[in-house]
């Protein structure tokens, strides 16, 4: 008898945890869908974005992920996270958030070093994307600084023509 | 919801089954290997592995980083060489010393990462990504001098790319090592959009293909060995078949057709073109890279792109003709020819093939984290390839290989003909027998 109600105890707990676990997430959902209305915050967090696009995205997502889809996406994947030891990962690394210039010569002249992030090497060659236009370079580039979680400031034409100015002298 | 027990021994059985084995063994050593499959522990679930019925898997050890190529002892220990060291280890030795199949002793050695490992009644062989070392073994076939090993081949190319160097023997005392070349098609800016190839492609002077060296000579490089065959893209598994005394290998196809012939190739068509490719390899054979690769749609050998192809022209009159014939990408990562008495007859002399799983099928789902088997018969294809192995990724949908939890990339025969396979994203090796229950 007593296990018995011990049991039921337990089942009691059980129950009420359930409930309130259901009640918190359903919370946190309204939450979520309130948070999306916000555009300003959902641009700078990027991809999570990129499924259901709202009004005010600048247009760089929109065409970025174009360039993206036929140049990058094979090997960075559609999610950003690259191939192990091969391709190198574009969410969470100074390669890409950083230094506007440190990503444009990897996009403008392609990078042979073998690459080290976060502890892992990444053999394969990225290839010079130098044959695509001011335009698609900074919105590939704008888009990947601001996609996969990333959110850095957008890389503009003029700064992409500077810097093609800057190595050609 | 219902949760499944799992049955684990507790001390006193395991005591109980422990002194019974003693007895056991102090009886009747003779039969030491059948019976000891007796007290192997199939893993709950199989370890999550879909094996085919009678077929039970042991998860022998996990968390061992990132194990390439492994070998088994014919005294049952494991040899594991990981892509990087950990703690200065880039080779691990497993035993298992209560016969369950769980290892419970691990040790290390070797200051360096790579994949190639092989064992034989004398030598642990092991691979860099430019050379190769050899350590003698004792009669427990355990490393006698972990620290200064023999270096046999040394120099070999590393430009990163496709640098891990595989390894096999021949029974004759020469070596085998796969020398990938470190390009995707030979263009000459690698993978770079409206680049052609290069003609000749220059690559295959030091790359490209399978070079032979003896076991026996010390500090040999290019000049002391020979192209045994050229026009391989990337060779990861290979094994020598001793039922037919010939070399065997499995090459990783080409990638990005769609991306860098956007007007030849679909995504759908890109994501299953070219074929991964086993050869079956005799001296001076040339498999064709980068001038051909082969469609296993149209079944012809197919004049890539960068050398004027368009998707039908056919090309490479006197490359060799694939043995068996997989779909595009799946990274065929380890080839073994079962050789064992365990498995039912008709995996005798088939070869068991890991894949390690794609990424180049991209933005296609991913496919291919299994392991396959082909049969043989008199040293050819005796039928279709079919999964042995599969359920390694975990999830359904695979979209990027960041998402597999294990990625298939070693095979290894051990003594009692169980398979063991290693894996290089979880860290997990298992065991697959035959237990017919």
């Amino acid at each position: 008898m007593r296990i018995k109600n011990q049991l039921r105890g337990k089942l009691k707990g059980l129950f009420f945890t359930l409930l309130s676990v259901l009640v918190l997430t359903s919370c946190n959902s309204r939450d979520k869908n309130k948070k999306k209305v916000n555009t300003e915050t959902e641009i700078q967090n990027g991809s999570k974005l990129q499924d259901k696009p709202t009004q005010a995205l600048p247009p760089y997502i929109e065409d970025g992920k174009e360039v993206y889809a036929q140049n990058c996406l094979v090997c960075h994947q559609s999610t950003g996270e690259g191939v192990p030891g091969l391709n190198p990962p574009l969410n969470d690394t100074p390669y890409v958030l950083g230094d506007k210039s440190r990503l444009l010569d990897i996009l403008v002249n392609g990078s042979d070093v073998g690459l080290v992030v976060k502890g892992s090497t990444y053999s394969n060659a990225m290839p010079s994307f130098k044959a695509l236009s001011d335009k698609d370079i900074s919105n590939v580039a704008s888009y990947i600084r601001n996609s996969f979680g990333n959110s850095a400031g957008p890389i503009t034409v003029e700064d992409v023509a500077a810097f093609r100015l800057n190595i050609s002298k | 919801m219902t949760k499944i027990k799992v049955h684990r021994y507790t001390k006193v059985q395991k005591l109980l089954l422990g002194s019974a084995l003693l007895i056991f063994f102090a009886c009747k050593t003779e039969n030491k290997v059948k019976d000891s499959s007796v007290t192997l522990q199939i893993s709950p679930d199989n370890a999550g592995l879909s094996v085919p019925e009678g077929f039970g898997v042991i998860k022998v050890a996990d968390s061992l980083g990132k194990p390439r190529h492994i070998a088994v002892t014919s005294k049952g220990g494991v040899y594991v060489k990981l892509r990087q060291p950990i703690d200065g280890k880039g080779i691990l030795y497993l035993e298992d010393n209560d016969n369950d199949g769980v290892a419970e002793t691990i040790d290390g050695f070797a200051d360096y990462g790579g994949t190639g490992i092989y064992v034989d009644d004398n030598y642990l062989y092991a691979s860099s990504d430019e050379e190769i070392f050899r350590y003698k073994i004792d009669g427990d076939k355990k490393v006698v001098n972990t620290v200064t090993p023999d270096t046999i081949v040394t120099q070999l190319i590393n430009r990163r790319q496709h640098a891990s160097k595989s390894i096999t023997l021949d029974q004759k005392g020469n070596i085998y090592v796969n020398i990938g070349a470190y390009s995707n098609a030979c263009q000459e800016k690698d993978r770079t959009v409206g680049s052609l190839g290069m003609t000749p492609c220059t690559i295959l002077d030091s790359a490209g293909g399978i070079w032979r060296f003896r076991t026996d000579k010390l500090k040999q490089s290019y000049g002391d060995g020979n192209r045994f065959a050229t026009g391989l893209r990337n060779v990861v598994g290979l094994d020598w078949n001793k039922e037919e005394d010939q070399l065997f290998v499995t090459q990783h196809g080409r990638d990005m057709l769609h991306t860098l012939y956007p007007d030849l190739y679909d995504q759908k068509t890109s994501a299953i073109l070219p074929a991964e490719t086993m050869y079956k390899l005799k001296e001076g054979d040339d498999a064709g890279w980068p001038y051909i690769y082969y469609d296993q749609l149209q079944k012809k050998k197919i004049l890539s792109p960068e050398y004027g192809g368009d998707g039908k022209k056919i090309g490479g009159e006197n490359a060799l003709d694939p043995v068996v014939a997989f779909p595009g990408h799946l990274a065929p990562n380890a080839l073994l020819f079962y050789t064992g008495d365990m498995f039912p007859e008709k995996y005798k002399n088939g070869a068991f093939i890991a894949f390690h799983g794609s990424w180049n099928r991209a933005p296609e789902k991913q496919a291919g984290y299994l392991v396959a088997f082909v049969p043989f018969k008199n040293g050819m294809p005796s039928g279709d390839w079919e999964v042995f192995a599969d359920g390694f990724a975990g999830s359904k949908d695979i979209l990027s290989p960041n998402d597999a939890a294990h990625r298939p990339t070693g095979l290894a025969q051990g003594p009692d003909g169980s398979l063991y396979v290693s894996d290089d994203s979880g860290g997990t090796l298992y065991r697959i027998i035959y237990s017919n229950k």
